[in-house]
């Protein structure tokens, strides 16, 4: 049922697309990070949340931390469960800002972005979970489907395969004048 | 019968107990399949990229098989003939069919209002295709009503196994019709993104008709293996920059012919784009991923042509139309104009010029298809084409 497989060669792949993201995420993580350092004040003011400044500091160290972890490693996926794991703390501040803070609309507006990053740092890691599976190589050099070699096939076809030269009728012959209603 | 079902996104199920399909119009036949695919317009369906499935149909568009039964004005098939259906549903007798344009027949399409009110014309009755293309039963199933019979299904000579020609029903023109797209020149080097089944037969095309290089795009490690068989060079996106390398490969000139056959679930998340588009689809601002659209378009010599038999099936964003106006590109697309292109087909694979067996690695049970979908989906298992046996 499987594959035409010759001896079974075996390999642990590197998931591009996941390694990219994370790279991207933890870029996010740093500017986010920064600017929870640099401004928590006027941060917790906007979001309303009780007891802010110092919170949102220590926010801000551990962005910067998972950040530049994710864009130094070579092994990203325990960083990314870390920002997964941020994010869930991010949810509780926010939720906590939401049902007790003065600014309950700014809140939930943030924690409404917190769980889409949230969504793409699972994405993420579930992509990154991937590298830890082995994969099967197949080799299928010997599938051609020519007789010869390429080298030998190519122009084989070059007379005939015009898109204009197939069979089919144009102009007033194949002039549809009947039908009232055109579909 | 049994067949492969759509239950919902990411849920396609073998059911047991689907009603028989029957003769419903003279021009009618039933076929008992005994070879079907899974393609990779189906995969736009499972992932549920396209508007207008609903629960319980039956899927599948690539199936041949065994006449059983013929209605009373058919007088092209007999039962007991062996039939390859192309996956377009044609009249044979409107307008566009008798230019030959029959993937937008103007007449095979029972849902020819909603499909107007999206696309502002009609176009063919697809199988297993949603509604907006008449919402026909499928062919991954054990029979398939065939409406319009005494036109589109292909009569295949004794001697040649379903493998060797179930592929003309959709696939192989498709490779094809992309490459002739091309109008390709002995000097042209033709760049393919995607080397799915589709692209595997358009590699073959252009190096059939003449190409003086052909390119290959993509990351799947075997697929391009497959790709190299076929003839071409190829660039993985993963490890290489595809504009560098075409630009190496053509003297900085470009690829004057750029094939898309990878449609519009393109990931590649090497950019900050894809990300956009991502974002965008998920939100449903936007409904198809244009990425390999946007390259081509940067990548092709002046005055090239882009075919593009990749589906896509609504809205796509941040096209840059005026790289494409001022470069003077010409875009070739639709769906494939199956019949145009079969009877020559055959005789290429009866003459033994090309076998496209070349591109199955997995053949399976009816039972197995929905397993097999999601391995074709993640390329899992060096999967590239799953034939199924009813
Ligand atoms: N026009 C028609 O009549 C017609 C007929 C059949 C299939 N199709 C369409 O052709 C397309 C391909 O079909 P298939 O069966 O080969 O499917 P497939 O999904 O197996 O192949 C798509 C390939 O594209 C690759 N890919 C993804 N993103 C890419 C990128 N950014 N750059 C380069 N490669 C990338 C994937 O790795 C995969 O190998 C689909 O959109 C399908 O709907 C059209
Ligand atoms: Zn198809
Ligand atoms: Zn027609």
């Amino acid at each position: 049922m499987s594959a035409t497989d010759q001896e079974i060669k075996q390999e642990y792949r590197r998931n591009h697309a996941a390694r990219k993201m994370a790279q991207r995420l933890g870029w996010l993580s740093i500017g986010l990070g920064v600017a929870e350092l640099l401004m928590p004040g006027p941060l917790a003011r906007t979001l309303g949340i009780p007891g802010g400044k110092t919170l949102l500091r220590f926010c801000g160290v551990r962005e910067i931390a998972s950040g530049v972890g994710l864009l130094v490693t070579k092994h990203p996926k325990p960083w990314m469960l870390g920002r997964v794991g941020g994010d869930v703390m991010d949810m509780a501040v926010l939720g906590g800002a939401v049902l007790a803070g003065d600014k309950p609309v700014h809140a939930l507006l943030a924690a409404g972005t917190v769980a889409g990053v949230t969504s793409l740092d699972l994405a993420c890691a579930r992509g990154l979970a991937t590298e830890d599976h082995l994969v099967t190589v197949y080799d299928y050099s010997d599938r051609s489907g020519f007789p010869e070699s390429p080298d030998k096939m190519r122009g084989r076809a070059s007379k005939q395969s015009d898109i204009n030269t197939a069979p089919q009728v144009t102009g007033m012959a194949a002039a549809d004048r009947e039908t009232q209603t055109r579909h | 019968m049994r067949a492969l079902r759509w239950h919902g996104k990411k849920d396609i199920r073998c059911d047991n107990h689907v009603p028989d399909p029957s003769i419903e119009d003279p021009r009618d036949a039933i076929i008992k399949v005994s070879s079907c695919a899974i393609c990779g317009s189906d995969l736009h369906l499972y992932d549920g990229f396209m508007p207008g499935m609903m629960h319980g149909d039956i899927v599948g568009h690539e199936f041949m098989g065994e006449v059983m039964e013929v209605g009373s004005a058919n007088k092209k098939l007999k039962v007991g003939d062996r039939v390859v259906v192309p996956f377009t549903i044609c009249c044979g007798e409107c307008d566009q069919c008798r230019r030959g344009n029959y993937s937008v027949c103007e007449r095979s399409n029972r849902n020819k209002k909603v499909a107007e009110k999206l696309f502002g014309h009609t176009t063919a009755g697809l199988y297993g295709y949603t509604h907006l293309t008449g919402g026909y039963a499928g062919g991954q199933a054990e029979y398939v009503r065939v409406p319009f019979a005494d036109v589109g299904p292909v009569v295949i000579p004794n001697g040649l196994t379903d493998e060797q020609v179930l592929f003309l029903g959709d696939i192989f023109p498709t490779g094809w019709q992309a490459a002739a797209q091309c109008e390709i020149e002995p000097t042209d080097t033709v760049a393919v993104w995607g080397a799915g089944p589709v692209g595997q037969f358009a590699i073959r095309s252009a190096i059939l008709m003449g190409a003086e290089q052909v390119v290959c795009i993509d990351n799947v490690p075997e697929r391009l293996s497959m790709a190299r068989a076929g003839g071409a060079i190829t660039i993985n996106f993963d490890e290489e920059s595809v504009v560098h390398r075409l630009h190496e490969l053509t003297r900085g000139k470009g690829p004057e012919k750029c094939i898309d056959s990878v449609g519009m679930e393109a990931h590649a998340a090497r950019s900050i784009d894809s990300m956009y588009d991502r974002v965008k689809q998920t939100m449903m601002l936007e409904t198809d991923r244009p990425h390999v659209l946007r390259e081509m378009i940067y990548v092709c010599r002046p005055a090239g042509v882009l075919s593009i038999p990749g589906v896509y099936g609504g809205l796509i964003d941040k096209i840059p139309f005026g790289a494409a106006m001022n470069k003077g590109l010409t875009f070739r697309m639709g769906q494939t104009h199956v019949n145009r292109w079969t009877d020559d087909l055959l005789t290429r694979i009866q003459e033994g010029q090309i076998d496209p067996s070349f591109v199955i690695t997995h053949t399976v049970g009816l039972e197995d298809g929905p397993e097999m979908y999601k391995t074709f989906r993640d390329k899992h298992d060096g999967c590239v084409k799953v034939v199924l046996k009813p």
